[in-house]
């Protein structure tokens, strides 16, 4: 029975697979890898261990990393292994210290010289063992060791190691494409070794090199596409053209010619290196029409590989520029993957649908219904798939239909990688075709309330920059409505108790910003709101940091206010945003209390709002406390000053300057240092703004002309002064070692380096001179400094004056969008196209123009109770509401008649013709599919039989008792006998060596006839009882018994 | 970079064999194999054999007890990757773990779980053989087996 009777192990070996096949529980498992871990930490350093006894040690170990615990105390025995003369022995070693060592390991060092000299051995296969232990061991540094050596074995005669030497190159490739540099050619010319496995391998490395710089190989394009030729016709000519050199394959007649699999990984190793070569390349993709048609025509359906190979033949097609043939032989493949009853070739066809629908985007609407099935089959993998089709076809028009998928499909998952994935695709796509900005933030509303603090910061900037700025140009009254609805639907939000911070952030700063803005709402409603959300959310505080540790960090960091960036990194962003859920609603109270006081109302601090207060200012937050005392300091200014330094609407301004984190002034406090701090940041919005600038141009470009004062100098004499008495002299920001230049902090940061995230140009203009002169008072009132008056008032007034602003008036509550220029989607949204006369057209603009507001409020509410069915209409039958989907996905009309669809009319004049033509097919594609879901799907690709008959067959049935009846007549018989086992055993034990070796060989003598039968046996599939009751009898010599813990270790895999 | 790593897990979600074509610390995969057995074992017949894994693609096939794992690159994600290395679509995959189940069994003679823990080594040269740098190099069985049989001759 060739190696089946080669139990050449010991009882103790026997012994540990036994008990770790048959372990219930990992933690059982577990137990018994500790204790085999304690005994071999004894045994493995003793000394004389015979050779063959320290290799079953090495396996050993190997189970115990296996099954993932630590054997780096027995690392040294491997490499030792490696020395060893005996073949069995090196690899076994090679092969521990593989899978044990990562390249950078110290013990390396000892096995290089190995290495080297292995390389050079006459065995072949003590070659391959060194190469394949190359590929694995050798970093960057050691490579010019080897190098020479791996090159040389380029022309070794046997095939096996050319080959291994081509794939030890490509790893050194991979590791540092510079060291290989020099072989380009080499590849090349290996390319037309004799050996068809050599030439496989060549391809990948081939492969990179082509990737790197596609125009060097485009004149391999011919040659690639006669091989693959050749492949597909399954011969290869006596000689072969290559470069003009003749390159001979004279002996063809090789195994893999008739070998299914082999022929067909070429193919598709060939296929990929087509599909980067004819990338964006007429006329080399031409040569290889032919060549792609004719495979797909042969490739077999029926089988996996030859759909392996079609659906690579797709990739293919979708990759070069192909002509319209070939595309629609891809889209009858792809109609084939979608139509299967096999989940795998329906996730391959919505994959290729992907590909495709790059080229050609009408192949999606044949398929609508197929990939509705998908989108709602149980099948995550699937699902997600086809999440990924329809990311990458959405559109203006079906934008709102795809999100709301998305959304609720984010909702019902639990992995937060995927969920952070979903989210930040839905954010992208709202980002980018945003039918309207209500809709806009109605998304990120869900988007946050359900991701939330998975979403990049930046996002929930985005939407704070987006409701402040509005679309900007010249339409308050649309900005102001826009405002009022994010108000209004911030004010239903807040009272849920658990809120994601960022959203939280969000909520409070258009709360403070906006809520008392329309006047709709008094400032105690809108101050109620936030002492309940500041009071929901205190156990997100900083209080609640679990480490005692980092509190002292984060409080260490927030008092110095010299962040640095490494300490941020360390305490993580989310704690930070977290305890900063409080701090985020006293500022909103700030803000809506001294807009109050600005515009000379009268009002009364809250109860609630004056011991939050009270609590805050006794905070061990230094942050928070600043906070209070901040507020409390701003309620006792004058109306004229608060409207000074917190002028209404001055919107992104403290937003910015969040996210620039903390920036340092300096201070000058009297009789002491010359200190540098942070000027006041959350609060006081004293920088001008760039809104304002471009609003009132002239105006406040003349007052920045007058008030800027770069470098301070009416402090010069004053710091002067403070010298001569002894201060230390400031040092500028970037020469202080210790902290990190703070200014850098904002680069770091992750709103300036998004993309996408806006651009602030403002902070890095001069601003006037209040940060320095106000923070001070407010923040450390006992070291008041003598404020710079005349400049300070100079600078503010006219800016000011600007404040209030004439958008702040306007009442009304619906949002009016007609005539504001849309920042996202496409053009047709615009008003312009609105005189359009098409159906489709005109109803769309209904949807987003003026005599929509109705809809879209209560739009707002029902998506607010984010029930996801609500949003669905109810529909008589499944087919109709797919044929719904389908249309509002894929550009057809049928929902029409529902508002909520109406989005979804295809754009553009042409959506009537097309849109008719949609709609029959979905009618015709209804019954169909339907049809086709109900018989029980046949797995055409497991060939395998599942699990079932096998084990639970020799659970139920002692193959033992089979076997008592087979043994009379079996030759070999095993001696298998139950009386026999002990003495059996005895051969098997440590000093029973020889006679080890003995049965071992005996069974050798006739292991070419019991492999033939075998062969035939696996060929036909069927279970040979006899052969099965062999290896049973044998095992249960060493005490494992089919019966007993664990029957499935007996099952035949290819049952 | 391909294929990253392969896998046998019987039923219970217990390792048999574990082959990994980049490094990862033992912290790291005994996570990993957590998550994906896990995720993997949740699955049933109808649904496809393939799961995503963070930067994973993970193309599985059940034999009997065991499940074979073959995590590779998803391509998705991982563009980025400074090597876009050659992987095989994931049909091409699942054959290749058939012909290594069909390897074994030709090697071992109706392989079952236990062929596979008595003999792990040889179950180890035979997938070196097939797979180097996460690229598969060979597929013939024959070519295979050939030098785990002239091993077991001159031992």
């Amino acid at each position: 029975m060739g190696s089946q009777g080669g139990f050449g192990q010991s009882k103790e070996f026997l012994d540990l697979v036994k008990s770790i096949g048959e372990a219930r529980s990992k933690s059982e498992e577990d137990r018994i890898v500790l204790h085999e871990i304690e005994m071999l930490k004894r045994r493995i350093n003793e000394p004389d261990i015979p050779k063959r006894k320290m290799k079953e040690y090495i396996i050993r170990l190997v189970y115990i990393e296996m099954l993932g615990h630590d054997a780096s105390f027995g690392y040294i025995h491997a490499v030792k292994m490696t020395h060893d003369d005996s073949l069995l022995l090196k690899r076994t070693g090679y092969l521990a210290v593989t899978l044990f060592l990562n390249e950078d390991h110290d013990l390396i060092i000892l096995i290089v010289n190995t290495i080297q000299k292995d390389l050079k051995s006459d065995n072949y296969l003590v070659v391959c063992a060194a190469l394949n232990a190359v590929c694995k061991l050798i970093n960057e540094e050691t490579i010019p060791a080897v190098i020479q050596q791996v090159v040389e074995l380029l022309g070794h005669p046997k095939e096996g190691v050319r080959k291994k030497a081509v794939m030890a190159l490509h790893s050194f490739y991979q590791r540092s494409p510079s060291s290989v540099n020099h072989l380009v050619s080499s590849f090349q010319k290996k390319l037309c070794d004799n050996d068809p496995g050599v030439m496989g391998a060549t391809l990948f490395p081939l492969y990179d090199l082509i990737t790197i710089d596609v125009n060097l190989y485009k004149d391999l394009v011919v040659s690639f596409v006669n091989i693959l030729k050749q492949v597909a016709e399954r011969r290869l000519p006596k000689s072969y053209d290559y470069h003009q050199t003749p390159a001979p394959f004279i002996q063809m007649e090789y195994y893999w010619i008739h070998d299914y699999v082999a022929t067909s990984t070429f193919k598709i190793k060939l296929l990929k290196i087509l599909a980067l070569l004819g990338s964006g390349d007429k006329r080399s993709s031409e040569h290889m029409y032919t060549v792609i048609g004719d495979i797909m025509r042969k490739s077999d359906t029926t089988s996996n590989i030859g759909n392996a190979i079609l659906y690579e033949c797709i990739c293919c097609i979708s990759s070069i520029q192909s002509s319209p043939k070939l595309l629609e032989t891809a889209a009858d493949a792809i109609a084939k993957f979608l139509k299967s009853d096999s989940h795998n070739l329906k996730y391959m066809g919505i994959d290729a649908l992907g590909r495709l629908i790059r080229l050609s985007p009408e192949i999606a609407e044949q398929h609508q219904l197929a990939v509705i099935d998908c989108l709602e089959d149980p099948d995550d993998t699937l699902k997600r798939k086809t999440f990924e089709l329809l990311y990458k076809m959405t559109k203006s028009s079906n934008v709102e239909v795809i999100v709301d998928r998305m959304i609720d499909y984010m909702i019902s998952i639990n992995d937060s990688h995927y969920k952070t994935e979903t989210a930040s695709r839905c954010v992208e796509l709202a980002e980018q075709f945003a039918p309207s900005n209500h809709w806009f933030i109605q998304t990120m509303n869900k988007v946050f309330q359900h991701a939330g603090d998975l979403v990049n910061p930046k996002v929930a900037h985005n939407l704070m920059r987006l409701i402040a700025e509005g679309f900007g140009e010249d339409d308050d009254t649309a900005d102001s409505q826009l405002r009022s609805s994010a108000v209004e639907s911030y004010l239903q939000i807040v009272d849920q108790p658990k809120l994601p911070s960022a959203f939280l952030q969000v909520i409070c700063w258009v709360l403070g910003e906006y809520g008392t803005a329309d006047g709709k709402y008094s400032a105690s409603y809108i101050s109620g709101k936030l002492c309940d959300a500041a009071e929901a959310h205190s156990d997100d505080d900083i209080v609640k940091v679990k480490k005692k540790e980092k509190r002292t960090k984060i409080s260490k960091v927030l008092k110095t206010r010299l962040v640095n960036p490494q300490a941020m990194l360390v305490l993580g962003a989310q704690q930070t945003t977290a305890s900063y859920a409080r701090a985020y609603a006293v500022t909103a109270l700030m803000k809506v209390y001294s807009f109050e006081k600005a515009a000379g109302r009268k009002f009364n601090l809250l109860p609630e709002c004056q011991s939050l207060l009270e609590e805050l200012s006794a905070s061990h937050s230094s942050d928070l406390q600043q906070r209070a005392y901040e507020f409390q300091a701003i309620l006792d200014l004058d109306a004229n000053a608060i409207e000074n330094i917190m002028p209404l609407d001055a919107s992104c301004e403290d937003i910015e300057r969040e996210s620039r984190a903390y920036r340092p002034a300096i201070v000058v406090i009297p009789g002491d240092k010359v200190k540098a701090f942070d000027p006041l940041p959350h609060t006081l919005r004293c920088s001008s703004p760039p809104i304002k600038q471009r609003r009132c141009s002239n105006r406040s470009n003349s007052s920045r002309n007058k008030a800027i004062d770069k470098s301070l100098s009416f402090l010069d004499s004053y710091v002067h002064k403070s010298l001569e008495e002894g201060a230390e002299p400031y040092i500028p920001e970037h020469e202080r070692s210790g902290t990190l230049s703070i200014s850098n902090m904002g680069n770091q940061n992750q709103y300036d380096t998004s993309s996408h995230s806006l651009r602030f140009e403002a902070y890095e203009v001069p601003k006037p001179v209040i940060p320095i002169g106000i923070p001070a008072p407010i923040s450390y009132p006992t070291e008041l400094v003598p404020l710079p008056e005349p400049s300070y008032q100079r600078d503010v007034q006219p800016i000011a004056s600007l404040g209030p602003v004439s958008d702040a008036g306007s009442t009304g509550l619906k949002l009016r969008l007609d005539g504001v220029q849309k920042k996202w989607g496409k053009p047709t949204y615009s008003s312009a196209a609105s005189s359009s006369t098409s159906n489709s057209d005109s109803h769309r603009t209904t949807v987003s123009g003026a005599t929509q507001p109705d809809t879209v409020v209560s739009k707002s509410r029902e998506s607010s109770s984010y029930d996801s069915s609500s949003r669905r209409q109810p529909h008589v039958e499944v087919s109709e509401e797919k044929q719904k989907l389908a249309a509002s996905l894929f550009g057809g009309t049928s929902s029409r008649s529902e508002k909520k669809q109406s989005g979804g009319t295809a754009a553009g004049g042409g959506g009537h013709s097309k849109v008719s033509r949609v709609s029959n097919h979905t009618e015709e594609k209804v019954r169909p599919t339907t049809t086709v879901v109900q018989p029980p799907p046949p797995d055409l690709l497991d060939l395998a039989e599942p699990t079932g008959t096998m084990s639970s067959s020799s659970s139920v049935i002692d193959p033992f008792k089979q076997l008592e009846g087979l043994l009379d007549m079996s030759e070999d018989g095993i001696t298998a006998t139950p009386s026999n086992g002990p003495d059996l055993m005895s051969l098997y034990s440590e000093n029973g060596q020889n006679l080890n070796q003995n049965t071992i060989l005996n069974e050798k003598d006739d292991p070419s006839s019991e492999n033939t039968t075998k062969r035939t046996a696996s060929l036909t599939k069927g279970p040979s009882l006899k052969d099965a009751l062999n290896k049973d009898a044998l095992v249960r010599q060493m005490g494992v018994n089919p019966t007993s813990q664990n029957p499935n270790l007996f099952s035949d895999l290819l049952g | 970079m391909g294929i990253r790593f392969v896998l046998m897990v019987n039923k219970q979600g217990q390792t048999r064999l574990a082959q990994y074509y980049e490094y990862l610390t033992l912290e790291e995969r005994r996570a990993l194999e957590g998550e994906i057995v896990r995720k993997c074992l949740a699955r049933n017949e109808q649904q496809c054999s393939f799961v995503e894994h963070r930067t994973y693609k993970i193309v599985y096939r059940r034999y009997a007890s065991l499940f074979f794992l073959v995590g590779v690159d998803n391509e998705e994600v991982s563009r980025a990757h400074t090597f876009t290395i050659m992987c095989p679509n994931e049909l091409a995959i699942l054959e290749f773990i058939h012909l290594l189940v069909e390897t074994m069994d030709r090697h071992f003679g109706n392989v079952c779980e236990l062929d596979i823990m008595f003999h792990l080594e040889k179950a180890h040269f035979m997938l070196e053989e097939m797979v180097m740098n996460g690229c598969i190099v060979e597929t013939s069985k024959a070519n295979i087996l050939a030098p785990i049989q002239l091993m077991d001759k001159a031992s």
